[in-house]
Formats: structure tokens, C-alpha cells, sequence
């Protein structure tokens, strides 16, 4: 029904609009779209797309080796640029193998759109070749879905998941293509919709200003304040206004690892990572505090610890666009609902108008027995207050993150894989800057960190882009090494090998008595040395400590290389601190082997 | 705690699946489900109870508000409403069967649509307690097949859902 009403307004007007088959539609809707790159793979369902794209030339396509590399791909060129990554996939195996890409995507509310090819409509249903419910098997990852009934509902579908995916609380959102609408031999008017309104969605643009207020005035009255920032805050672009309150007030600021470089890592204010691995201060300060601000942060597991015993003497208060955030595991004494840079643009008014002229010095006199506690937990066990790991003859891999972090001067992008290089990397290279830290946070996705950087490379040609990543990790998506050729995106691959499963030979050591079920290849690891040179690429091996800034340096001085850094470290190294559980609370942490706060 | 949820839902392919995969997904249970087009081709009209305390319920709520195909919802259990559940209820009734079953049949104003030899099947509307009472006021063993609707609601007075 709805189909024929679109038709027939289109027909009325048919003579002044252009005439497009499906498959055009959706390239030239892509282009009007401003769609930079289309990250991809070809097959029998979205042939007719491939044509019409191949014939348009308009927004250049990235072929990839795997299609879950699409996926992350695209996701890292959302994660550094802010704008929907774009996936194109095939019906059946295409589009299954995107599915751990959409997941990662989902758990990191990541805006993308993925095009999945289908079956011809009238097949569906029929388990016809390379036929799969992509609908079905993607429901519970996407922020919302679309299967296309007729060609002439592409232009405006394209334009709700665009905006779907793009607005509130991003995510990915997935369009299913039947072969059959997308056939080049039906044209109908095209048409791309300017704006798009839902009656059923409309996310918060404003927070409430009572709960505003109310928050301004528990915020003033606090001894003991703490700013939890998160993965919302870079989504949102609210970084400057974060920074311009935390220095307003002069409160301690905390990330997660999802918001690291929202606040800039090098300030005195900010106090590391909290949580699971999160520093000493951090969590310290955390279950010490008074007042918590929540900004953009969803309380996960891995911050909270014991969720019974979280920060006990603390009032909260939590900003975030999406209400289920809110209250889900932690409950909220003031809930503010809205987008981070109008929440904190009102907030900061608020704050302004009570406190009057010239109440700010005695704000900041009241703080000072706090900061000087902060300094104290700072001094004793701070990450960046003395070499808290060992020596060893090995390298050990917080070494090698600081090496880069002085080779690049702090100014990279840096995407990782899954593990404990991982934590190493958002412990010790210090994000100044949103958009720098790219990884799987709530999927933990290995396999990410090559093709993320990818992504991020085309976005950003004249950066330099290092991907932190393990053994283990690198060999989920190594195959991307062959479109990095082909593409040109020189990324440095820091690869801190240890030769185990490293995070979860940690767990056997401190759970299971040290033992290593599955957490080592033993000799069966590739030389990873000829393996780049086969894909075309420069590989360096890095085994005595004092080459290390040398031959980090030499990585990224071959600026239009792929340089793979294959840096031997400390196998046995652990990643500390690590919030002891089960029962523990945010302060209960392993600061060494031997060591418990 | 139980709670009628009812959901102003896109008549869209795949919007209904959302719902109860929502429930699945996340480890809520839903009791009963209702489900049908309204005097608005583009909307269904859904109603489904389920169980929790007040902050169970808040997260579903939530939730479901989230799904991009939910365009209102209300939980009819905070204020004054009206319910109806609709039962089918095949029984036994044989000669000397009969006469009790339609006493108690009428008893709870229900009706008889079809009879046979041995059967008789009852139509009977009104909350579930008290369907469920029916149900008990029957002998299990000549109870042979029942099909309940699930709750549908609505609120009392001029409150409306609509978009
Ligand atoms: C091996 C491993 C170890 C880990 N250890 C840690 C650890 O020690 N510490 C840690 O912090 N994490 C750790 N994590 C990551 C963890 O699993 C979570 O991914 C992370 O804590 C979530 O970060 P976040 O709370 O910032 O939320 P995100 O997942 O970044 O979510 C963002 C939140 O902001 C909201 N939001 C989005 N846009 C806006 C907007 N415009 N305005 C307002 N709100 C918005 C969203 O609704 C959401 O609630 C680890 C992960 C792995 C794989
Ligand atoms: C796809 C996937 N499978 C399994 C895991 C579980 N896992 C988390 S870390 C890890 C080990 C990673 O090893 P490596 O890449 O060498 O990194 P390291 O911890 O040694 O630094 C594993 C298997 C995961 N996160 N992702
Ligand atoms: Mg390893």
C-alpha cells in the first residue's frame, strides 16, 4: 500500500525527475549521501550494484579479502572521521561474514550502514542459493534494519539509515537488497530525499533543565568530585565542553577506554583509565568520591567491578542521549537525558549562574584536600609517576607503547586488536585528542586493529596510523595485508609478540595455576618477516631494547611503507592494575604479581 | 509484579520479531501477547504482559521505546484501565456432563459456539483471573484443548495512545 502511494506521487512528477534502475539509485544516493568510500566485497546478489558503480565511478570502493574486514574497515573510518561507515556485501557468506563487524560496531555505537545483497524477492523463503535471513540473523546487532520491497523506496530507506544510523545513540543499521530490485533493465524517478523525519524516532536534543540544575548544585557542593567520561563524549563531539568544565571546576577527570582522548591524557587533571585495568588513581578516586558525573559512559562491567559495592559513598550523576543507558546496572541519582555537547553547554551555564561572580576561588580552595589525596595515590602507584614494571633482558611491552608514543610525538592514530597489548596501549601512549584511540571495547573484537587502521589511513593519508596488535590477533585478519597494497595505506603495525594468547595465558597464571590450555601456537607461528615481504610490504624485527627507538623511528621515517614491527617482548608480562574479582569493589586491585591495593 | 504493556507498532515486515526478540535477547519474559491491525493501516496495536519490579519494568520500557518501529507504548497497569482476554475452551460433555457445564458456563456469562456429540466449545472474554477461575471450575480431565487470545487493554477515560 504504501509502495503504490510513493508510486503514484512520483508518476505525477515523473517528467522533471531523472529516470534510475535500482542499482543506480543506490550508487547516486551514496554520492549525494557524501559518501567517501564504500568498503566491499562482490557477489551474485549485488552484481547489478557493482555494475552501476563501476559505470557511475563516483565514490571509490575498497576491496577487501574477507568481508569482516569491510566491516571494521569502515568502522575505523567511522571511529576517525565521525561520519557512517559504508559496507557492501553479498547475499549468504557475504553477509554472515560481516556479522562479527556489525556486533563490534553495535557494542561501540558506531554509525555505519551495510548494504547486503539478497536473494531475488520472489526466492525468498525458498533456501535458495546463497540465500540467508539476513534480517533475522542481524536483528539483536543493528540499531535497525530495512529489507527493500520496491526499487522505488532506495533513495528515501538509504536516507533513514543514514540518519538512523547516524543520530542519537549511533549504530549500525543494515539495508537487505533483493537481486531483483536493484535489476538494470527498470528504471524509475530518483529522487534523494534532502531531510527525513520518523514519527517513531526522535532522539533527545535537550536535557531537562531542572535535573540540569539540580546536577549544577550537588556538582558545586562536592568535596570529593570525579569526572567518568566515556565513549559518548567522542561520539557526540563534546570534548572541548568537557575539558572547559573539568578546568571550570577543577575537578578530576577519568576515561574509559572507549573515551580516552576526550580529555587530553597529557593534563594533570586527568588521572588515567579506570576500571578492570584502569590506574590506581583512577579507581581510587572513583570509590573515594563524593560526587560522580557520568558523562556518555555506560557503567560496564569492566569499570564497575562488584556493582553491589560500587563506589558506595557516591551521589551520580549520568548524562547520556540513549534512556537505557541510564540506570542499567548503576542507578542514577540525577539522570539527565540528552546529548553530551547540549547537556554540558547548559550545564556549564548553570554552573555559571549559581555560582554567581565570584564564587570560584573558594570552589577551588574546597578542593584542595582532594587533590592532594589524588597526588598522594598518584605518587605511590600512578602509571605515569615511576616505572611501575620490571626489568627484564626482554623488551617489555609498556616500553615499546612509550617508544611510540615518542616517536610519534603523541599525535597518531592508534588502533589495536584484543588482548593485553591492548591495555598496554591505552595505559602508556597518552591520547590528547578524540578520534586518536581506535579498538573493540565492548565486543573485543581480535582481528580489528588491521583493517580499522585501514580505514582510518584513507581518511587520513598524510597521518601516521600504527596498529598495536599481538600474534595472536593480527593472524584474524592478516589477509588485509593484500589490500593495504593495493590501496596504498602505509599503516605501521606494532606488533608486540609474546608468542601466547597473552590476556588469556594472564588468567590461566592468576586462575587456572598457569595452565596454558590453548594459549600458546607452539612452534607453529609464521615468519612473519617473509610473510610481509610476500604481501609486498617491509617487515622489521626489533629483539634487543636498545634498537627499540631506533627501529621504531626507521618504521615510520618509510612514510609510504607498510612497515611491520615485530617487536619480541616479555612473555611473561602481566597487564596491572586488574580489579581482583569475583566480589571485589573498584578499589580492591593487583598492582604486580604480588602486590593488592 | 504483572504489567500490561500495549505498543503503538509500524505495520512493517520484521517489526513484530523486534519485539519478541528484545524479550529474548535481553532475558525478560513475556506472559501473554496480543497482536493486530488497527482502524490505521500503518499501525498494529500490541499488547503483552509480562513480570518484574518497577526497575525490571523501566528497562523494558526502555528498551522497546528504542526499537525505531515502536512509536508509543504505555503500561496500562499504572492507572485505571480496561482488559480483556478471549478464551476458546473445548470440553467434554457427554449427556449427563452437559447440563453442569452450561450452569457454570453462563454462571460466567460465557457462551457455547459449537457443539458436538460429546464436546461443547465456550467462548468466554474477560480478565485473565477470570478465565483462569473458569478453567478451575472445570474437571481437568474433560478439559480438552483451550486457546486464549492474551490480553488486550486499554485505559479507562479519555486517555488515548496515538501517534
Ligand atoms: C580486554 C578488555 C579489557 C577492558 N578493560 C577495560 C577497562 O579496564 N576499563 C574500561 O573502561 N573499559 C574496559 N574495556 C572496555 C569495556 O568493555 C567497555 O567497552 C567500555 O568500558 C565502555 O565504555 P563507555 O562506558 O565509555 O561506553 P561506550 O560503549 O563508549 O558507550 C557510549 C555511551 O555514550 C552514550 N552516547 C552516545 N552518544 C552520545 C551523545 N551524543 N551524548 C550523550 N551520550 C551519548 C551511549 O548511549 C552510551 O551509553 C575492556 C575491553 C576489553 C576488550
Ligand atoms: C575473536 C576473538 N576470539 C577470542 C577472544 C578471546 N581473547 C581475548 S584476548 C585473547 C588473546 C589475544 O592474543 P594476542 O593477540 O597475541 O594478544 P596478547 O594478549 O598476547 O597481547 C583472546 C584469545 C577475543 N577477544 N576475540
Ligand atoms: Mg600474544
Amino acid at each position: 500500500m504504501i509502495v503504490n502511494a510513493e508510486l503514484d506521487i512520483a508518476a505525477e512528477s515523473q517528467e522533471s525527475v531523472e529516470m534510475l534502475s535500482g542499482g543506480e539509485m543506490i550508487a547516486r544516493a551514496l554520492e549525494d549521501e557524501g559518501v567517501e568510500f564504500i568498503f566491499g566485497y562482490p557477489g551474485g546478489a549485488v552484481l547489478h550494484i557493482y555494475d552501476a558503480l563501476f559505470k557511475a565511478a563516483s565514490v571509490p570502493h575498497v576491496l577487501v579479502r574477507h568481508e569482516q574486514a569491510a566491516t571494521h574497515a569502515a568502522d575505523g573510518y567511522a571511529r576517525a572521521t565521525g561520519k557512517p561507515g559504508v559496507v557492501l556485501v553479498t547475499s549468504g557468506p557475504g553477509a554472515t561474514n560481516a556479522v562479527t563487524g556489525i556486533a563490534t560496531a553495535y557494542m561501540d555505537s558506531i554509525p555505519m550502514v551495510v548494504l547486503s545483497g539478497q536473494v531475488q524477492s520472489h526466492l525468498i523463503g525458498e533456501d535458495a542459493f546463497q540465500e540467508t535471513d539476513m534480517l533475522g540473523i542481524s536483528r539483536p546487532i543493528v540499531k535497525h534494519s530495512f529489507q527493500v520491497r520496491h526499487a522505488s523506496q532506495l533513495p528515501l530507506v538509504i536516507k533513514k539509515a543514514f540518519h538512523i544510523a547516524a543520530s542519537g545513540r549511533p549504530g549500525p543499521v543494515v539495508i537487505d537488497i533483493p537481486k531483483d530490485i536493484t535489476r538494470p533493465d527498470e528504471r524509475f524517478p530518483y529522487e534523494y530525499p534532502q531531510s527525513v523525519t520518523l514519527r517513531s524516532y526522535s532522539p533527545a536534543v535537550r536535557g531537562h533543565s531542572g535535573q540540569i540544575r539540580k546536577a549544577a548544585k550537588l556538582l558545586l557542593s562536592a568535596k570529593r568530585p570525579i569526572i567518568y567520561s566515556g565513549g559518548g563524549v567522542i561520539l557526540g563531539e563534546g570534548s572541548d565542553l568537557l575539558r572547559e568544565l573539568a578546568r571550570h571546576l577543577n575537578f578530576p577527570v577519568t576515561n574509559t577506554l572507549m573515551g580516552l582522548g576526550a580529555y587530553p591524557g597529557s593534563d594533570r587533571q586527568f588521572l588515567g583509565m579506570l576500571g578492570m585495568h584502569g590506574f590506581y588513581e583512577a579507581n581510587m578516586a572513583m570509590h573515594h568520591s563524593d560526587v560522580i558525573l557520568a558523562v556518555g559512559a555506560r557503567f560496564d562491567d569492566r569499570v564497575t567491578n562488584t556493582v553491589a559495592k560500587f563506589c558506595p559513598g557516591a551521589k551520580i550523576i549520568h548524562i547520556d542521549v540513549d534512556p537505557a543507558a541510564i540506570s542499567k546496572t548503576v542507578t542514577a541519582d540525577i539522570p539527565i537525558v540528552g546529548p553530551v555537547r547540549a547537556v554540558l553547554t547548559d550545564l556549564l551555564e548553570a554552573i555559571r549562574s549559581a555560582q554567581g561572580n565570584d564564587e570560584s576561588a573558594t570552589e577551588a580552595v574546597s578542593l584542595d584536600p582532594w587533590w592532594k589525596q589524588i597526588e598522594e595515590w598518584r605518587a605511590s602507584h600512578g602509571l605515569w609517576t615511576g616505572r611501575r614494571f620490571g626489568e627484564s633482558d626482554y623488551i617489555k611491552p609498556q616500553e615499546v607503547i612509550q617508544s611510540l608514543y615518542r616517536i610519534t610525538e603523541g599525535n597518531a592514530f592508534v588502533t589495536s586488536d584484543v588482548g593485553q597489548h591492548q591495555m598496554f596501549a591505552a595505559q602508556y601512549y597518552k591520547f590528547d585528542e578524540p578520534r586518536r584511540w581506535i579498538n573493540s571495547g565492548g565486543l573485543g573484537t581480535m582481528g580489528f586493529g588491521l583493517p580499522a587502521a585501514m580505514g582510518v589511513k584513507l581518511a587520513f593519508p598524510e597521518d601516521d596510523v600504527a596498529c598495536v596488535t599481538g600474534e595472536g590477533s593480527i593472524q584474524m585478519n592478516i589477509q588485509e595485508l593484500s589490500t593495504c597494497l593495493q590501496y596504498n595505506t602505509p599503516v605501521k603495525i606494532i606488533n608486540l609478540r609474546n608468542n601466547y594468547l597473552g590476556m588469556v595465558k594472564q588468567w590461566q597464571d592468576m586462575q587456572y595455576e598457569g595452565r596454558y590450555a590453548m594459549s600458546t601456537y607452539e612452534d607453529s607461528l609464521p615468519d612473519f618477516m617473509k610473510l610481509v615481504e610476500s604481501y609486498g610490504h617491509v617487515g622489521i624485527e626489533v629483539k634487543d631494547k636498545n634498537q627499540l627507538d631506533a627501529k621504531m623511528a626507521e618504521a615510520f621515517a618509510l612514510k609510504d611503507r607498510l612497515v611491520f614491527l615485530d617487536v619480541f617482548v616479555d612473555p611473561m608480562e602481566h597487564v596491572y592494575p586488574m580489579h581482583v574479582a569475583p566480589n571485589g569493589s573498584m578499589k580492591d586491585m593487583w598492582l604486580s604479581k604480588n602486590e593488592r591495593s | 509484579m504483572r504489567r500490561i504493556i500495549s505498543i503503538l507498532l509500524e505495520n512493517e515486515p520484521g517489526a513484530l520479531s523486534r519485539v519478541v526478540g528484545l524479550f529474548s535477547q535481553r532475558g525478560y519474559n513475556i506472559e501473554t501477547l496480543n497482536v493486530a491491525a488497527t482502524e490505521d493501516a500503518t499501525l498494529s496495536r500490541l499488547t503483552l504482559t509480562t513480570n518484574g519490579d518497577d526497575r525490571h519494568i523501566e528497562q523494558i520500557t526502555k528498551h522497546l521505546n528504542r526499537l525505531v518501529d515502536v512509536v508509543k507504548l504505555v503500561d496500562l497497569t499504572e492507572g485505571a484501565h480496561v482488559e480483556r482476554d478471549l478464551m476458546l475452551i473445548k470440553v467434554r460433555a457427554d449427556s449427563t456432563q452437559r447440563e453442569e457445564i452450561k450452569r457454570t458456563t453462563d454462571i460466567f456469562r460465557g457462551q457455547i459456539v459449537d457443539v458436538g456429540p460429546r464436546v461443547y466449545t465456550i467462548q468466554l472474554a474477560g480478565t485473565t483471573d477470570k478465565l483462569d477461575s473458569f478453567v478451575s471450575a472445570i474437571p481437568e480431565a474433560d478439559i480438552l484443548e483451550v486457546v486464549r487470545s492474551g490480553v488486550a487493554g486499554i485505559a479507562r477515560g479519555e486517555k488515548v495512545l496515538r501517534p
